[in-house]
């Protein structure tokens, strides 16, 4: 049998890992030279590795994750710097991309764990040099030792936001201000569920207490109203308190972030149908608990899947790799099997505290003024949505988002999307008065990313 | 944009150069980090006038990150280190 | 619940927009029924040529009638769905494809389609980024593209505008006809009624005819296409090859959009998707036209279903057995730029009982006569 796994972060690691050690040796795919995933991931040499700095609270997770990465890696058939940019689940084959060089892999069952990325809220000025994504602020100290800027702004809302401004002010940073938008109310009443999962809670907890003992200025329920800069990118973020008063911290960094988002193009271009999670606010992939998929042969794990964090991928990932034996026909070992569904349920159920706590801000989302950027890909603005909307437009309202993308081109850019889709929705949703999973999504189309047109292949000679 | 070097701060130096200019790296860095941290303070412009780009995810998901490497073609700055030598345009 | 009209038209594509904007314009009761959202299937994923050079000489009075509408989409509603003229310039790759290039310039010649021939030495002189491959080309400059996704919701706007009912989201499940009255009853149990009925459904539009005992031979048609990244615009004409085999044209925003070979699809479901061999092998056709595009990123692809008939024209007029019945469909990959004239002429032989656009060679019952 031949099994395929995309994706090497934490889910794809347990995957791979119950699959060996059943005498598989599974195509093993990612984009990255080594694996590890995003929240695990490691610097190139020669920064150093130490984990504690590097991870924090995590690091013996971290450090065990990269033991078993560094294991596997040639105990199955690892594929480092591969993009694959395609899945055609009739024909069981990924089509690949590496360094260049076309490829496929054919498979017969196949077990994505694809990740996720920060799910974004244009902010009026977000397109200057100095705004990234919370990951992309933790990537860069993590990765790179660097902070984003020398006075960062942190903006958003989630465990991330007070995890990232944590690390950065330990780090040596200035971090001028964390400015959440989600209000305190709305985390106390979350608070007794979030106790339940124990560990978390209390790291978010004293991430918070350590920023204030350090006097970083930290506020909630926090409406943001533009990043401001000039010639050499940002110079300030202006908000409004949660008592209406505005304010200007000056800065020359601005991380924002909302939670995150599966990165589910290839479960959707595998023809996985989508459901939309209300209390995460995003369309997810379908699958069961094991991680199981309404396509024969098709399995999925870790955020890629729905936001669950790095523990739930682990656990989900080996959950996944069992069930795709057990369809196989493989015995597997109830005892295991029974152990991780256990320990999914539980964490399922603090996930949902956790999504309690920090809710996607969708009013802030279709709020975007109507000058303000929207997508970063091809330059357009909320206006030019919202006109596409519109019964006025030239060629009809449109009553979706795909066809709202047709009109407007939102969404049409290199990014496909990724970025602009979470704000466009809302804000498409907002002008149609109708609810957000009512206005369908962006279908996805290979490639997954931007692929360059090879260049011409010397002439061949002519055949007699 | 400055990217800030605030640990792991003096590792071998490589040099490359940025439309001509000369940009002072670390070994490790990717692109990203050499050109932002060695003073480049934009990456590439919007084709659609709304001005400079630096990146945003860090991560090889929001596409806003691509220059042009002589020998190489057009790579995203985040998720390519930068060689000794490499001759870069914005993208 | 059962609508009366005086034309149903069945399909919400270019063509069948056209037809009903034509007919509402006439004062016509007209009632459109699209499965989708108008403008979902070929209409609205083809390539966006808006070609008349190197069609079927029995095509081009059609599209010399269109060619004329096209002039006066703005006018008629309200956009010119981002129609250009950028001339479109065929391509030939070798003296074999150059002789079919020139004799064609007869049978333009015939019904009044200005063409220029471009020779070896002058097409490399005026298009400089044309690659080696290339060794001369046929200009059409009246030819050019629009954007596929805008033209059928406009003619729908407009339509809607003048009067007509324009039914999305309407699949219609069985077609009856009796006492003069054809009955389409959708899936949600609606049921339309009216004397005439315009079969203008793309490739199900076989489906319908062989529900009214005339069936045809029409296979789906997957366009392969592709859009690149922004790149500097310097791609003006847009451009053909004799064969076919690849089509690229670039937007001012700098998109260069390119088509080549077929997807694969589920006409049952319905269902298309690009097919990643055959992207490729579009991509490199580009790039010896092209050499500059080397480089350039691919960020999209993807198809769509459309009908092919065996002739590669399609099946317009009335039906031989059922009276009030017309068909328009099976565009066979090049129907784009006929949709506003193809809504024109079923107006008139619905209304007129005849129209002066000759029809003879796309009757529905040439394939019985083959056989």
């Amino acid at each position: 049998m031949r099994v395929a796994v995309v994706g090497a972060g934490p889910a794809g690691v347990r995957a791979v890992e119950v699959l060996v050690a059943a005498g598989h040796r599974p195509v093993w795919i990612d984009e990255a030279p080594e694996g590890g995933g995003r929240i695990y991931q490691r610097p190139p040499a020669p920064l150093q590795r130490d984990a504690k700095t590097l991870y924090g609270f995590e690091a013996k997770r971290a450090t065990a994750l990269h033991a078993a990465f560094d294991a596997l890696k040639t105990r199955a058939d690892w594929r480092p710097e591969t993009l694959a940019w395609h899945i055609r689940a009739g024909a069981k084959r990924l089509h690949t991309l590496h360094r260049g060089a076309q490829g496929v892999v054919d498979y017969d069952a196949a077990l994505l764990c694809t990740g996720a990325m920060d799910r974004v809220i244009p902010v009026p000025g977000w397109t200057q040099p100095g705004v990234t994504t919370l990951g992309g602020a933790q990537i860069a100290l993590k990765a790179q030792g660097c902070g984003i800027g020398r006075r960062v702004a942190f903006l958003g809302s989630g465990p991330l936001l007070w995890l990232i401004a944590y690390q950065y002010a330990k780090a040596g940073a200035e971090v001028v201000a964390v400015l959440d938008t989600t209000p305190f109310a709305t985390k106390a009443a979350a608070a007794p569920r979030l106790l339940r999962g124990g560990a978390t809670f209390a790291k978010g907890l004293f991430y918070v207490g350590w920023l204030r003992a350090h006097r970083v200025r930290v506020a909630e329920g926090v409406t943001p109203l533009a990043i401001e800069g000039g010639a050499e990118g940002v110079t300030g973020l202006r908000w409004r308190d949660a008592a209406g008063r505005e304010h200007e911290v000056a800065c020359d960094a601005v991380g924002m972030g909302w939670g995150l988002k599966p990165e589910a193009q290839l479960a959707d271009l595998a023809g996985i149908p989508f459901r939309f999670d209300a209390l995460q606010h995003n369309w997810v992939p379908q699958r069961d608990a094991a991680g199981r998929t309404p396509i024969a042969g098709h399995y999925l794990a870790g955020d890629g899947a729905g936001i669950g964090g790095a523990e739930v991928a682990e656990l989900a990932g080996a959950r996944a790799a069992l069930a795709l034996l057990q369809d196989a026909g493989q015995a597997v070992d109830a005892t295991t099997v029974a152990r991780l569904d256990a320990a999914l349920a539980q964490q399922q159920r603090f996930r949902a505290a956790l999504d309690r706590a920090f809710p996607f801000p969708a009013h802030l989302a279709a709020a975007l003024p109507d000058d303000a950027i929207l997508c970063r890909c091809e330059g357009l603005r909320a206006g030019e949505l919202r006109a596409a909307a519109r019964a006025d437009n030239a060629a009809g309202p449109a009553p979706e988002m795909n066809r709202a993308k047709a009109f407007s081109r939102t969404g049409m850019g290199r990014c496909q999307g990724r970025v602009c889709g979470a704000a466009a929705a809302e804000i498409l949703a907002a002008e149609l008065g109708q609810p957000v999973k009512a206005i369908g999504r962006l279908r996805g189309q290979p490639p997954v990313k931007p692929m360059p047109i090879p260049a011409p292949r010397p002439a061949r000679e002519a055949v007699s | 944009m400055r990217l800030h070097r605030l640990r792991d701060a003096d590792r071998p130096r490589i040099a490359l150069t940025l439309e001509g200019q000369a940009i002072e790296a670390q070994q490790g860095d990717t692109l990203l980090t050499a050109l932002l941290a060695g003073g480049a303070g934009h990456l590439r412009r919007s084709e659609f006038g709304d001005g400079a780009r630096a990146g945003f995810c860090l991560m090889g998901a929001c596409q806003d990150c691509w220059v042009a490497v002589e020998g190489l073609g057009r790579v995203r700055a985040c998720a390519t280190l930068a060689e000794p030598g490499m001759a870069v345009r914005r993208g | 619940m059962t609508t009366e009209c005086e034309v149903l038209v069945l399909g919400g594509g270019g063509a069948g927009c056209s037809a009903a904007l034509h007919l509402a314009q006439r004062g016509v009761k007209v009632v459109l029924l699209e499965r989708g959202l108008v403008g979902s299937q070929a209409s609205g994923v083809n390539y966006g040529g808006v070609r008349q050079q190197g069609r079927h000489p029995a095509e081009l009075p059609i599209a010399r009638r269109s060619r004329e509408i096209w002039g006066r989409l703005k006018e008629i509603t309200g956009t010119e769905a981002e129609f250009t003229v950028t001339g479109h310039l065929k391509l030939a790759r070798s003296d074999a494809e150059e002789a079919e290039l020139i004799a064609y310039l007869d049978v333009a010649k015939q019904h009044g389609l200005p063409l220029r021939m471009v020779g070896r030495n002058a097409i490399h002189r005026e298009y400089p980024w044309l690659g080696p491959a290339v060794v001369a080309g046929s200009f059409a400059p009246e030819d050019g593209s629009a954007n596929p996704r805008l033209l059928a919701p406009a003619l729908a706007r407009a339509a809607r505008a003048a009067g007509a009912e324009i039914r999305e989201h309407t699949k219609v499940v069985s077609h009856h006809h009796a006492a003069g009255r054809f009955e389409l009853t959708s899936e949600a149990d609606e049921v339309f009624r009216a004397p005439v009925l315009l079969n203008m459904a793309g490739f199900w539009g076989g489906a319908v005819a062989d529900a009214f005992g005339e069936p045809v031979p029409v296979r789906p048609l997957s366009p392969n296409m592709m859009v690149t990244e922004p790149a500097p615009y310097f791609i003006e004409p847009n451009l053909g090859v004799v064969g076919g085999n690849v089509y690229l044209r670039q937007i001012p925003r700098g998109n260069v959009i390119l088509g080549g070979g077929h997807g694969e699809s589920d006409p049952a479901v319905p269902w298309s998707r690009p097919l990643p061999e055959v992207t490729l092998e579009a991509l490199e056709h580009a790039v010896r036209l092209v050499p500059a595009l080397a480089g350039v990123q691919v960020i999209r692809s993807w198809s769509g279903i459309d009908g092919k008939m065996p002739d590669g024209i399609p099946v317009i007029g009335p039906s031989r057995t059922t009276p009030g019945l017309f068909h328009a469909f099976g565009f066979s990959g090049h129907g784009f730029q006929l949709g506003p004239a193809i809504g024109a002429i079923l107006s008139e032989l619905v209304l007129d009982g005849r129209t002066d656009t000759p029809l003879e060679a796309f009757r529905i019952d040439r394939f019985q006569a083959a056989a």
